[in-house]
């Protein structure tokens, strides 16, 4: 599904990412966690095509191609979707048109109808009962005003709603209590099929006590120093990443 | 190597080439007059035009009074004067002198309004919309005219007007806005050509809405049009305007009057659509100098007029069209987008003159500036003495799209009396790249989410134009966006 091959990449002339290389396979979640300043947000930034990223050296393989000289609409497109640590508002777009906009893009990409608001409402009435909310929370403004909670919910929606072959969540857990996190995994759990792969970028473990990776890497200095399952992550949480930060002689 | 930049350099190129779409020129034979302004010239139009002594006598004392005037210098705009003398004033195409029929109309001409989206003949004519097109100085056709006038609603070119109802005219005439108003309307006042006439008889709800299509096609040809509606008691007209020019790399100056009188109970809807050539995209040469008068009087009780505007075209923009409300109780509305992009400027906004008690105004102006162009929201509200109990809401709100462009607010503000109340709300908005990019990230490409952004910014005023033109509108703000991004 996901290939990153050995990438250098700096943010406004800092290297960020010093040789990383990640393999993800369909029907996987990989869990990449690590301590603050790591890096880990940029490779979201990276494979969802962020502007700010300035790649050295490398490759980007989505299916088996090189996505690296796609803009970001079009890597979306192909199923790329990315659940954004901070969603910016958006003043005057109401949400629900935006997320049927974003359907609608994916339909005609695939070569099918458009649906009409009438449709679109019915069909997402199922998801929007997943992530916890009403109908009301398409009439507002795109992520204006909306909680923590509320945006990353908004979140899990579209990843619901667009059917994403590769899903980026970059810090979902961070800013939810302990019930909405519960609800926002569930969520994500029903998301989980064969075909599809989940890159977890967290924290704290205790997201992947309601999704429960495959694998799990521990990403420090722009680049993996570990993997390993999830047992990994539980380690993390009991000892910290000192005594994974250590030098190697 | 750098990841793709929300807008790739192909996109950036492929939207520059995406030109000014109603630049053509159309090849016809036309009779233009030499330049300059002058008694001489006066005569010749108004002679022309077949006009009642009246009317030359109006002309003849615009330009008297124009020769103590001197060109206005305190707008927020840059640009060379005007030389009124390098101008011609009168251009029209070399057809029959009347136009009974649309068979004497040149095809040509036809063919260039169809081109335009505006067809005329009779199998093509648009639905539930009259219009009267007018091609430089004269009006070609009007459609649906016959129709109309079986209700009383008289709507016809303004040199037609003079001709078979001087008397409404007259009573009218420079009511609204004298020749003495300012600069380009004392120009109009002694050199206009044509414009639309537009009269609603008492009681009566015009059953259709009407449009005037302005087209400049003349290169160093100015357009002076004068339009003017009287709504008698009880009555109601939504009208629309629009226009277009071809791309030259002359100024041409646009220099037109609109005058509205609303009589007791009457609504008076005003809706523009203003896409005249911007200039050249890199260069900024050429493009139209849009410097226009636009006044309602309100002068009945319970009277209301609205301006809606979309201002997109020109080179310069200058123009505030606003109410004067004598009337009691009467209402004056403005609501307007203006996008600015590439060179453009604009200063606009409105007036809100309140003399009548409990008079009530509402100004939404929504002003987009991008590329390195500069926006202005100029407005006044005054209320008078007289206007007890007035009441006016303004939300003048800006937007700018990337760092060389500017955004201006001057409101000004004038209250003589204690009893009126008065809100003023303002917000300066940037469409920032994390927001194209969050659009991006769902499929939605750059110039579709800055569309959306933009529509979404400007929503409040596009649900107030008639419904026909709302959804043109939208296209046409995507339009001279695609254009903007790079």
């Amino acid at each position: 599904m996901l290939e990153i091959k050995n990438v250098v990449a700096s943010i406004n002339g800092v290297k960020i990412l010093k040789g990383t290389s990640l393999t993800i396979k369909p029907g996987e979640v990989h869990a990449v966690m690590g301590p603050n300043g790591s890096g880990k947000s940029t490779l979201s930034k990276l494979v969802s095509g962020h502007p700010d990223v300035e790649i050295e050296s490398g490759d980007i393989l989505f299916n088996g191609e090189s996505i690296l000289d796609d803009d970001p609409d079009i890597r979306a497109l192909k199923g790329v979707f990315m659940a954004f640590q901070y969603p910016v508002e958006v003043p005057g777009v109401q949400n629900g048109s935006f997320l049927r906009m974003a359907y609608n893009a994916k339909r005609k990409y695939k070569g099918l109808d458009e649906v009409d608001p009438m449709d679109f409402e019915e069909l997402i009435q199922e998801k929007l009962k997943w992530v916890g909310m009403n109908e009301s929370f398409l009439d507002r403004p795109l992520n204006q005003g909306f909680s923590g909670g509320e945006k990353k919910r908004n979140e899990i929606l579209q990843l619901a709603v667009l059917e994403p072959m590769l899903s980026i969540l970059d810090e979902t857990d961070s800013g939810l209590d302990i019930d909405a996190l519960r609800t926002v995994s569930e969520a994500v759990n029903r998301m989980i099929t064969k075909e599809r792969s989940f890159l977890v970028i967290t924290h704290y473990q205790r997201l992947l006590n309601h999704i429960v990776p495959d694998v799990v890497h521990i990403f420090s200095e722009g680049k993996i120093i570990k993997t390993g399952d999830k047992t990994l992550a539980l380690e993390v949480e009991e000892k910290g990443y000192d005594w994974l930060l250590q030098p190697v002689s | 190597m750098k990841n793709e930049s929300v807008l790739s350099k192909k996109k950036i190129q492929e939207m520059a080439d995406t030109s000014y779409k109603y630049g053509f020129k159309t090849d016809i034979e036309s009779e233009t007059a030499p330049k300059g302004l002058s008694e001489e010239v006066i005569r010749m139009i108004s002679k022309k035009k077949n006009e009642p002594e009246f009317m030359l006598k109006f002309r003849l004392k615009a330009l008297k009074h124009l020769s103590k005037m001197t060109e206005p210098e305190w707008s927020n705009l840059k640009y060379p004067k005007v030389d009124l003398q390098d101008i011609s004033y009168y251009s029209e195409p070399k057809v029959k002198k009347k136009l009974d029929s649309l068979d004497d109309v040149d095809p040509e001409i036809l063919r260039t309004f169809e081109k335009l989206g505006i067809p005329l003949t009779e199998q093509k004519k648009l639905a539930n919309v009259a219009v009267d097109a007018i091609f430089d100085s004269v009006s070609v056709a009007t459609t649906f005219k016959d129709k109309l006038l079986k209700v009383g609603v008289i709507f016809c070119p303004f040199s037609e007007a003079l001709e078979k109802y001087p008397d409404i005219v007259k009573k009218y005439l420079g009511t609204v806005v004298p020749h003495t108003d300012n600069y380009f309307a004392c120009v109009n006042a002694a050199a206009f050509t044509e414009g639309s006439f537009v009269y609603i008889p008492k009681d009566t709800l015009c059953p259709m809405e009407l449009s005037t299509y302005f087209r400049i096609n003349t290169e160093e040809t100015g357009q002076f049009e004068r339009t003017l509606i009287v709504c008698e008691d009880n009555s109601y007209v939504s009208y629309l305007e629009g226009c277009t020019a071809p791309q030259f790399d002359t100024n041409q100056l646009h220099a037109a009057v609109v005058e509205l009188v609303a009589l007791d109970n009457a609504e008076i809807k005003y809706s523009t659509v203003q896409n005249w050539y911007a200039g050249d995209p890199v260069t900024g040469k050429g493009g139209i100098y849009n410097f226009v008068t636009k006044r309602g009087k309100c002068q009945g009780k319970k009277s209301k007029i609205s301006w809606t505007q979309i201002e997109t075209g020109s080179a310069i923009t200058w123009k505030y069209p606003g109410c004067v409300l004598i009337g009691e109780g009467s209402i004056g509305e403005f609501y307007s987008v203006a996008l600015t992009t590439h060179n453009q400027q604009a200063d606009t906004g409105t007036k809100m003159i309140h003399i009548g008690k409990n008079t009530k105004s509402t100004i939404i102006s929504k002003g987009i500036s991008a590329g390195k162009s500069q926006n202005t929201y100029r407005g006044l509200v005054q209320m008078n003495k007289s206007a007890k109990g007035a009441d006016n809401f303004t939300q003048c709100d800006s937007m700018l799209i990337g760092d060389k462009c500017g955004a201006h607010t001057f409101p000004y503000i004038d209250v003589r009396n204690a009893s009126s109340t008065l809100g003023h709300e303002a917000a300066t908005v940037k469409v920032t790249d994390e927001q194209l990019f969050y659009f991006q990230q769902r499929g939605i490409s750059a110039e579709d989410a800055l569309t959306t952004i933009v529509n979404g910014f400007c929503k409040d005023v596009f649900k107030k134009l008639p419904t026909e033109f709302a959804v043109e509108a939208t296209q046409l703000l995507g339009l001279r966006l695609e254009e903007s991004v790079g």
